[in-house]
């Protein structure tokens, strides 16, 4: 198996032109091997007979691994086709002079194909095999716009198609809740908790930061709840077979509406020890992979508590169901500005009403009310989240 | 950058009445202050630019040095040491040769080996660049090997009103400053607000916004690099013109922004091609702006010769508006 | 830049964002959360692509310029060269 690029560790075999007993010269095209980079085809250097095929169709086998055994006129030779760099090196020309890439076949560019850094990189945060694409550039470099017009192209054929079965979905959201609502106690507390402080230290922060670096109001929210998990155990953890078991970790679940409908509460692992920037990475990334219908096993199992939050556009309280095997889930509904009493005053303050729903047979009202006005009093200092 | 929108009418003048002005503005507001080199005082400066001075200030803050770049650098750097604000100039760069041993082992490097215990806070002007048919000995560029030196800063003031406002705060950094102004700007005329200020010594600007191709130079070099922007302009290629202001340190933020922009680049530098200021940039652009790249950089830089005499030749040798426009175009495959 | 082709890449970075939605049809003057069903994590995702593919960094201050199709196109055009 020669090594047909830097970077190829093996490939696959995929046809042989020769069986035992043919003849063969040197240059005689005598397999086709598959690689990262295409189908490519590979060529024998010695004269002889094929003695025997060591390697069957379909294999995929490291470079180096012999493939085939051909009889030369100097005795037995077990030959794979030596690597290219064996060749003895071209004469050194410019770069502009070098040979122009092999033309397409099956629609492929062979090796040798020019691609611009931003071209490469682009197809690679879009998952296109670069080497589909005809190149536009000089010696038929392919260049970005080559491959945004693929892009464009690609995103003209197709249409999207969830990764979700929205409808199996459903059924298995239905069975979910309706267990849930069965069999847990639920006991429901409200707390109003004021968030200029958030506001505040939010559009400061973001002023200077490009939107890459942005942070949602969802991070600090989901951060606050992560904390106070950390100091309320009885709200962090798994229902079973009649007992609760704390969870040693806090891994939030986080409520993803799914557009076309559905819902899913993904975990952010550990939540309590990340950086809000770091947080809100990861929820940028489970909301995309939720788009995508990229959602780990591991994600839908591990969540120890949930936040669900409607955000700007929902409504000013929302009541939530634990997903079982939890047995808590903190909603916040949206924040809207309504008076608020400071000092014996009147004023007019962001507001966000924060619910929890937890399961009576872990915990009581006065637990669930100190874990709600704890994740009020986080959110005071978001400095400090 | 933005002028501070006009209450106060803005004047016409010169890069050289620009730099006078900045000098006479350093004497008056600090008593450290003085400028020596040779022909600065009687003479007026070789290139006229401290004509008046001695008048004005007297031959105490203008002093008027032997022949002698090693020497009176060198007293210059004493001067900064002992507590002094010196602006020493040096004719030309080419002539800054004979004090690159004191520029490079002492200037740059006493804070260093005393442990910090004293600083060099020296400015040094000099004239630089050819167009003037000077010939092979007095037409150099060499910014590039002093933008090599750790330990100093070095500027390339193209405007006027870089060249107003750079000295002063070169004279107030704590470390040696050199300032290079080039020989084809001194006559350039322009506006400046009268209460034009000071500017800070370590950020690119970007001139001229495109989304096509970068083009980053300095100095001289700025002018003939808008003038091929225009050019570009008119066939429907938008460059986007850089002028770096300060060559050490490299305001790699501003040229790397640039690059994530426009995929392209081409680099006007002055100096001679191998082992230029441009070859740096290049290296900076592959080290962090790779992925960015759609093309190989371009360079457009001094022909590999000693500068010619003859002015048609001198004109070849050194960078033009139409070398300029060829290399974007080459990059954009519009040859 | 035009306004044609600030137009097609708004319109392309909404539909990325609701990919089943025909942004084509939506009604320019139209609020486009309302009208896309997009909550803020959306809408940081659609000023992190603008930036991305214009290189304009549209500080949150100005989030409301860019509440409909057209607000959205005419804004970019005064920060685009």
């Amino acid at each position: 198996m020669p090594s047909l690029g830097a970077d190829m560790e093996a490939g696959t075999l995929v046809e042989w032109l020769i069986k035992a007993g043919d003849p063969v010269k040197r240059g005689d095209i005598v397999a086709v091997v598959e690689t990262q980079k295409g189908a490519i085809e590979i060529e024998t250097f010695e004269t002889g007979t094929v003695e025997r095929i060591l390697v069957e169709i379909g294999a995929k086998v490291p470079v180096g691994t012999p493939l085939a055994i051909i009889q030369t006129q100097r005795g037995k030779e077990g030959v794979a086709p030596p690597p290219p760099a064996a060749k003895p090196p071209p004469p050194l020309k410019a770069p502009a002079a070098g040979p122009p890439p092999v033309a397409a076949k099956n629609g492929r560019v062979a090796r040798g194909a020019r691609i611009s850094p931003a071209a490469r990189r682009l197809a690679e945060q879009h998952g296109i095999d670069i080497l589909t694409i005809t190149g536009t550039g000089a010696d038929n470099t392919i260049l970005l716009n080559d491959v945004e017009r693929r892009i464009a192209e690609l995103k003209a054929q197709a249409p999207r198609a969830p990764g979700f079965d929205l409808a199996a979905m459903r059924e298995a959201i239905a069975a979910a809740m309706a267990r849930s609502k069965r069999e847990i106690p639920h006991y429901y507390l409200a707390h109003e908790i004021e968030m200029s402080a958030c506001e505040d230290w939010l559009t400061r922060r973001n002023a200077e930061r490009p939107p890459e670096e942005r942070l949602l109001l969802g991070a600090l929210l989901v951060k606050a709840v992560a904390l106070a998990a950390q100091k309320f155990p009885a709200f962090n953890g798994f229902y079973h077979d009649g007992k609760f078991e704390a969870a040693s970790s806090v891994h939030i679940g986080t409520a993803i509406a799914i557009r076309g409908g559905g819902l899913i509460a993904p975990a952010i692992h550990d939540a309590d020890r990340l950086s809000l920037d770091d947080l809100m990475m990861k929820m940028r990334e489970l909301v995309e992979r939720v788009r995508a219908g990229r959602i780990r096993g591991s994600e839908i199992a591990d969540p120890t508590i949930t936040v669900s939050s409607l955000g700007e556009r929902g409504v000013e309280t929302l009541y939530g169901i634990i997903y079982l095997p939890q047995v808590a889930i903190v909603g916040f509904g949206k924040v809207a500005t309504r008076p608020w009493v400071e000092g014996g005053t009147v004023l007019a303050r962001p507001i966000v009403n924060a619910t929890l729903a937890a399961d009576h047979r872990v915990s009581d009202g006065h637990a669930g009310a100190l874990f709600l006005t704890e994740i009020g009093k986080l959110l005071q200092e978001p400095e400090t989240l | 950058m933005l002028h501070k929108a006009a209450q106060v009418a803005v004047t016409e003048t010169t890069y050289r009445e620009a730099i006078r002005e900045a000098i006479r503005d350093a004497l008056k507001r600090d008593e450290r202050v003085f400028l020596m080199g040779e022909d600065v005082g009687r003479y007026g400066g070789c290139y006229a630019v401290t004509k008046g001075l001695l008048a004005e200030f007297g031959p105490k803050r203008i002093r008027d040095t032997p022949l002698s770049e090693s020497g009176f650098t060198g007293a210059g750097i004493g001067a900064a040491i002992g507590g002094m604000r010196p602006i020493v100039e040096v004719m030309t760069v080419n002539f800054s040769l004979l004090a690159l041993d004191q520029i490079l082992n002492s200037a740059a490097t006493i804070r260093h080996m005393s442990g910090n215990q004293f600083g060099v806070p020296l400015v040094i002007r000099m004239a630089t660049g050819a167009g003037r048919q000077l010939a092979a000995q007095h037409s150099h560029s060499l910014e590039g090997w002093y933008a090599h030196i750790p330990g100093i800063k070095v500027l390339a003031p193209a405007t006027i009103e870089d060249a107003r406002g750079m000295l002063w705060t070169a004279l107030e950094d704590p470390d040696p400053v050199l300032i290079f102004e080039h020989i084809m700007l001194y006559n350039m005329t322009g506006t400046l607000s009268p209460d034009a200020g000071p500017v800070n010594i370590d950020k690119a600007v970007v001139r001229q916004e495109g989304r096509d191709i970068s083009l980053i130079t300095y100095g001289g070099s700025l002018w003939k690099t808008l003038e091929a922007a225009a050019s570009l302009a008119t066939e429907g290629i938008e460059a986007e013109v850089v002028d770096l202001r300060t060559l050490r340190p490299l305001d790699d933020a501003t040229i790397m922004a640039s690059l994530r922009k426009t995929h392209r680049a081409v680099i006007i530098d002055e100096g001679w091609r191998a082992g230029s200021l441009a070859a740096e940039i290049c290296t900076r652009i592959v080290e962090q702006a790779f992925w960015d790249l759609d093309a190989p950089i371009g360079r457009v830089c001094s022909e590999e010769v000693p500068i010619p005499y003859p002015r048609h030749l001198e004109e070849a040798a050194i960078p033009q508006a139409s070398k300029i426009v060829a290399a974007a175009k080459a990059l954009l495959k519009r040859a | 830049m035009s306004t044609v082709d600030i137009r097609a890449v708004v319109q392309e970075e909404l539909g990325n964002i609701a990919p089943e939605m025909d942004v084509g049809a939506i009604d320019p003057s139209a609020d486009l959360r309302e009208a896309l069903d997009i909550d803020s994590m959306d809408f940081l995702n659609f000023v992190t692509a603008i930036h991305r593919r214009l290189g304009v960094d549209v500080p949150e201050i100005d989030y409301p310029k860019l509440a409909t199709l057209d607000g959205a196109v005419a804004y970019l055009e005064t920060r685009l060269p």
